[in-house]
């Protein structure tokens, strides 16, 4: 036993290491004083100073942000729509095609789902003439579109680990649908809604390829202006971008974390307590 | 509280069961116009004929209705066939060394304290809600000849070797080897957290049990662990290899422009060439190749496995 425990602590140490070093050493070198990306020219912030009064740079970032706000809030209404349908709804035509349709999108490479979506958008202007041309709203509704299945994925999970009986004795007992809706199935999946939400969010901010393929001139997104950037190679003011996401991310999971570790303590108290009472 | 005698005419609406209706159509529609008739175009343009014009394809006029050229030439030219073999190479191996590296790190987490472990399941998933692509970039910086990391190996590597074997610096950049390392990197999280998943649940008395009959870890490892991990294995497996065969961003940043992966092959068929026939006959091979396979595969699997369920 022993033996073992230790590779695996060796491999535990090493595998966050691997994770790790390279993010590491992008913040260390955000403060690099050299313009040459690798080679250490003594500790400076100018990178800083010249990517905050980078108005490209800035446009860039709240077009990203204006998009996740828009495709995260419509898919997750729309990925719990189906979420809900798959989970609840066990008998309706076309519900074979349905859920073919809501997995799809998650095994599809980026690659061809840009692609025909692109030529989807193209042959709409051409025979409807919307959306007339390719920019904003193509890219919100392909990131609805391929975001949208993931919430529907942790809706339907949540879903089905949770018991119907609850539901339909509630309608037994002679409450409409709606406020079965409302007061228990809402209820059991708003956790579920919640982190549908934040993933989608970050697919649409994180998202290159499918942006690429059905942006237009003029809608530059953070991440297709940084990989613009990258291409032509290393720059330092990226580093700094870099140091500033990890911070506002790591931040947000550090406060989750607590947040949720919290819960999960009041939890096991009141189940304690109430396993106390039943004795 | 709303009730009965203060419904709103939208909520009496909902009540009589137009919601259900609602509540299917709604994604129901969106996926149709927006997932399907997209793939439907990319599989009807593959038979279509590339012409100059704007939208740059034909069907029949003095072109043939169904050109199956594009499938044909898939074969005659080389390059769509080294383009996936070099993406099934790169993508395969991408997902071997997520499973050495991703096996035991998963394997760890079970063992450490509940405490270690929720902070250690955070640092797994933080580098996923980083952006993708500076993770990408974190690499470039690291592999380029004058970076520390470049200079740390070479001089391992010199130390190492005999003296007509040193290097100045080592070639990282734009190669293979870039590829599968930066997708490993990217795509371990994918590895790990399924494998976690399917290893917490594992019931440990088994093991237990076995120890107490006399057989060694390593033992216990290989008859019980891993046979009862494979569904897990699987699983993580699938979401490496599927977004790694078809990925474009890595090889495009760090790869070798000579040997390009199908998904670069695709993107430039379609954006440079202006090839949308090619383009979209090549990723329709792509998906018969891979996609659909592993979906059928899944698909059979997951009916086996409730049938198994509903025996016991």
């Amino acid at each position: 036993m022993r033996r073992r425990s230790t590779f695996l602590v060796t491999m535990l140490c090493f595998g966050f290491a691997f994770f790790y070093v390279p993010i590491l050493s992008m913040m260390v070198y955000s403060f690099n004083g050299s313009r040459l990306a690798t080679v250490w020219g003594g500790f400076s912030t100018k990178w800083y100073v010249s990517l905050l009064s980078n108005r490209q740079i800035l446009n860039a970032a709240l077009l990203s942000l204006k998009i996740a706000l828009l495709s995260a809030t419509m898919a997750t209404i729309l990925g719990t729509m189906a979420g809900i349908a798959l989970a609840r709804f066990k008998r309706f035509r076309g519900r074979t095609l349905f859920s073919g349709l809501v997995t799809a999108p998650l095994v599809m490479p980026e690659v061809i789902t840009g692609i025909a979506s692109l030529m989807l958008f193209i042959l709409m202007a051409e025979w409807i003439g919307w959306p007339a041309s390719r920019g904003f709203t193509t890219v919100t509704l392909a990131h609805i579109t391929f975001s949208m299945v993931f919430v529907t994925t942790i809706v339907h999970s949540r879903l089905s680990e949770a018991d119907a009986a609850v539901e339909e004795a509630a309608m037994d007992l002679g409450s409409r649908p709606w406020q079965v809706m409302k007061d228990i199935t809402l209820p059991i999946i708003s956790p579920a809604i919640v982190s549908g939400w934040l993933l989608a969010f970050t697919i649409s901010l994180d998202d290159v390829v499918i942006t690429n393929f059905t942006t237009g001139p003029g809608t530059t997104t953070l991440p297709i202006l940084i990989w613009s950037k990258v291409k032509l190679g290393v720059t330092p003011d990226i580093n700094a971008l870099a140091t500033i996401t990890v911070c506002i991310v790591g931040t947000g999971v550090a406060i989750a974390g607590v947040i949720l570790n919290r819960a999960e303590k009041r939890r096991d108290r009141d189940a304690r307590m109430a396993y106390q009472a039943n004795q | 509280m709303a009730g009965a005698h203060t419904d709103t005419s939208l909520q009496r609406w909902f009540n009589r069961k137009g919601w259900i209706n609602v509540t299917i159509a709604a994604p129901y529609v969106w996926l149709v116009l927006f997932f399907l008739l997209p793939f439907v175009i990319v599989i009807a343009m593959s038979f279509a004929t590339r012409t100059p014009t704007a939208p740059p394809f034909s069907f029949g006029g003095e072109h043939p209705v169904l050109n199956t050229a594009h499938y044909a030439r898939l074969f005659q030219d080389d390059l769509y066939i080294r383009a996936y073999l070099t993406s099934i190479a790169n993508a395969g191996l991408a997902t071997l060394l997520c499973l050495l590296i991703g096996y035991p790190m998963a394997l760890g987490l079970t063992r450490v304290s509940p405490a270690w472990r929720n902070i250690l399941l955070m640092l797994v998933i933080l580098p996923f809600w980083t952006s993708f692509l500076l993770r990408v970039y974190a690499w470039i910086g690291l592999m380029g000849t004058n970076s520390w990391f470049n200079k740390l190996l070479t001089a391992s590597w010199n130390w190492l070797v005999p003296t007509d074997w040193a290097l100045r610096s080592i070639p990282m950049m734009n190669t293979n080897f870039a590829v599968v390392l930066v997708m490993v990197y990217s795509y371990l999280p994918f590895m790990i957290l399924p494998l976690y998943a399917n290893l917490e649940k594992l019931d440990r008395t088994l093991d237990e049990a076995s120890m107490d009959l006399g057989s060694r870890p390593f033992r216990v490892f290989l008859d019980i662990t891993l046979p009862l991990s494979v569904p897990g294995i699987i699983a993580g497996g699938l979401l490496v290899f599927i977004p790694a065969s078809g990925e474009l961003i890595i090889p495009s940043l760090v790869g070798n422009a000579g040997q390009p992966m199908i998904g670069r092959v695709i993107s430039d068929e379609f954006a440079s060439a202006r090839d949308w026939p090619m383009a979209s006959a090549v990723s329709v091979a792509l998906l018969m190749l891979l996609v659909v396979p592993i979906m059928l595969y899944t698909h059979f699997e997951g009916k086996s496995h409730e049938k198994r369920k509903e025996g016991a």
